[in-house]
């Protein structure tokens, strides 16, 4: 039993980081209809960032945490302006394949500089244990983290007017443009957002597991699992879907097989689009 | 007029073949091998060109079905002691019926969806061939044993050659088809197409399993050229590699995955053997952002770039002939 519930907080905490990366994806998609593929890239950058800020550069990790944030914020604006805008009112196959040179750049770029994998040590390096379940501190911070994050996200988006404004375009692009709302400050906006939230994930989770330039890859192919199955757009469902993809995995990795810990997402995706090819729950069309 | 064009391009086109039969007289051994293995690419390129040039569906799979191609012809000559001229079609039609297995399912998934669904069978595949010791063979890998006819090196590039060029006929034949046709309309509105009385479904998913069969194609004669396999031949980034070939090159042409697979296959073999530092590592880094300008400002890549220039420069030929002589 203690096994089993063991495998339940690595579940969660593995959903935690599934969600705070499936809601950039989703919130991208959901307002400019863009299918940002290289934002599995962008939280390496974040890991890589958190590596120089606080294991070469000797800044306290929760510091680290914000300056990543902050920086990563700035990285997605530059994308949203240099790659997505300019291909706007394209084929959404231009803008994926567009992702794909960036998704190259970036890789090649951090494998050229440091081919090495990296670790970078926990902030608190400390084991919980109560009642036969065992728990490491990180695990816990993953999992507070992305809770307050997203909690952060919900009343943004909610209760602010810039967060509304997100809301509004994502509904319906001219009539927001018509009431006043610039479209492309919006969306200026949402890939801040978006990217910070990634890179929060990304400095959450470092200290678990090794850091390299090819761990965005399978990430994001993990994220559009989610954010097909919980509905293009729509951030209920990526919370919804990040967690049962993580509970899903930490049981079949205990349970079935580690060696192909990656393809259980994949192959469950391809039998929902099978039965239903426009995902499980209907999202905005 | 348009007949004596129509004469120019065939003398090109021969001039061109020409000047390919005679490049293993005049190559060294190394620059030989490096060119049959960029033919033999370009004939996956050629396949993804159909799927995604002309029918608009980008898979991203190809990397998968060039391995499966590849280790089902190994397994088959060496494991079951198959005759190498049943062993290629075969392996072949082993591709193309797992292609057809694979877009039952995914050609339901529209644009971009498409893509994930087919990179997400791509990385299944890989980890398959990675985990499966008894079907990758390991760290061994796969012997692909040559036949004798095949052994010299000449021998192997006109085998590939003649097969390009088979590729590029049959790829032809079928653009100017019913099917070419059904396809173009398909990739410029689908629900237009189906409105007038097209299954897009049905097309798509032929023009996928034909795909299929052609990249399974070049797996094989890849194989023989190197005459080993391991299971990075079914790797993903293949599939991101054929795209930039393609896009490079100019999709929904068909000199375009010729002259960007052999251009940039030849140029990035260069840069690998350049042995100045940097440039090896870096040379992806050129690539990607290559993609993304070519993709943001020439869409149509370098042949449709050539092409929009030569009709802009003959647009205004004609009409300066034409003042001139209304002058």
């Amino acid at each position: 039993m203690s096994f089993f519930l063991n495998q339940v907080i690595i579940g969660i905490q593995l959903g935690s980081q599934y969600v705070m990366v499936a809601l950039g994806l989703t919130l991208i998609f959901g307002i400019l209809d863009i299918s940002h593929f290289a934002h599995g890239h962008l939280y390496m950058i974040g890991a890589y960032l958190l590596y120089m800020v606080m294991v070469l550069g000797g800044v306290n990790y929760w510091l680290a945490l914000f300056i990543c944030m902050a920086a990563l914020a700035l990285v997605g604006m530059l994308v949203e302006r240099a790659v997505y805008r300019p291909l706007r009112g394209q084929p959404q196959i231009n803008t994926f394949i567009a992702a794909i040179g960036l998704i190259l750049m970036l890789e090649t770029l951090v494998r050229g500089i440091q081919p090495k994998a990296l670790s970078v040590p926990k902030p608190i390096d400390k084991t919980l244990s109560f009642g036969g379940i065992s728990m490491e501190v990180q695990r816990l911070i993953v999992i507070i983290g992305a809770i307050l994050l997203i909690t952060a996200l919900q009343l943004f988006i909610k209760r602010t007017r810039l967060g509304t404004a997100i809301e509004a375009v994502a509904q319906d692009r001219e009539g927001a443009s018509l009431v006043g709302i610039s479209v492309n400050r919006i969306s200026a906006l949402t890939f801040a957002v978006a990217t910070a939230l990634a890179a929060a994930a990304a400095v959450f989770m470092a200290p678990l597991a090794f850091i390299s330039p090819e761990m965005g890859g399978v990430l994001i192919l993990k994220a559009f699992v989610i954010v097909v199955i919980g509905g293009l757009g729509s951030i209920k469902g990526a919370i919804a879907g990040g967690y049962i993809l993580g509970l899903l995995e930490a049981l079949a990795i205990a349970y079935v097989s580690s060696a192909y810990k990656d393809v259980f997402a994949f192959a469950v995706l391809i039998v929902i689009l099978a039965v239903r090819p426009t995902g499980l729950f209907r999202g905005r069309d | 007029m348009e007949k004596k064009a129509k004469y120019a391009k065939a003398a090109a086109l021969l001039a061109l073949l020409g000047i390919a039969a005679a490049l293993p007289w005049l190559l060294g051994k190394y620059q030989v091998r490096i060119l049959t293995l960029a033919m033999a690419w370009t004939i996956a390129t050629l396949s993804l060109n159909l799927i995604l040039g002309y029918a608009g569906q980008a898979s991203l799979a190809h990397g998968a079905f060039l391995g499966i191609g590849a280790y089902s012809f190994g397994i088959m000559v060496e494991r079951v002691g198959l005759n190498f001229w049943l062993s290629l079609p075969l392996a072949c039609l082993v591709t193309a019926l797992l292609g057809m297995l694979v877009g039952l399912p995914s050609l339901r998934a529209k644009g971009p969806y498409f893509a994930i669904v087919t990179l997400c069978f791509n990385v299944i595949i890989l980890k398959v061939f990675e985990n499966w010791n008894w079907l990758s063979g390991g760290i061994q890998g796969q012997v692909v044993p040559r036949p004798a006819f095949l052994v010299q090196r000449w021998a192997r590039y006109y085998f590939v050659l003649a097969f390009l060029v088979l590729t590029l006929v049959v790829m032809r034949l079928i653009v100017k088809s019913m099917l070419g046709v059904t396809l173009m309309s398909i990739r410029s509105n689908e629900d237009l197409a189906e409105a007038v009385g097209v299954n897009s479904f049905r097309n798509k998913l032929l023009a996928f399993v034909v795909s299929c069969f052609t990249v399974g194609l070049a797996g094989v004669l890849l194989a023989l050229e190197n005459g080993q396999l391991d299971f990075t031949i079914t790797n993903y980034l293949y599939s991101f590699y054929l795209l930039i070939y393609l896009l490079i090159g100019g999709v929904a042409t068909l000199s375009g995955p010729v002259v960007g697979t052999i251009g940039l296959y030849l140029l990035l073999d260069y840069m690998k053997n350049i042995g100045i530092k940097g440039v090896e590592e870096f040379r992806y880094f050129l690539f990607g952002l290559v993609l993304v300008l070519v993709i943001i400002f020439f869409p149509m890549g370098i042949v449709g770039g050539a092409r929009r220039i030569w009709e802009w420069a003959r647009g205004r030929l004609r009409r300066g002939e034409a003042q001139e002589v209304a002058g």
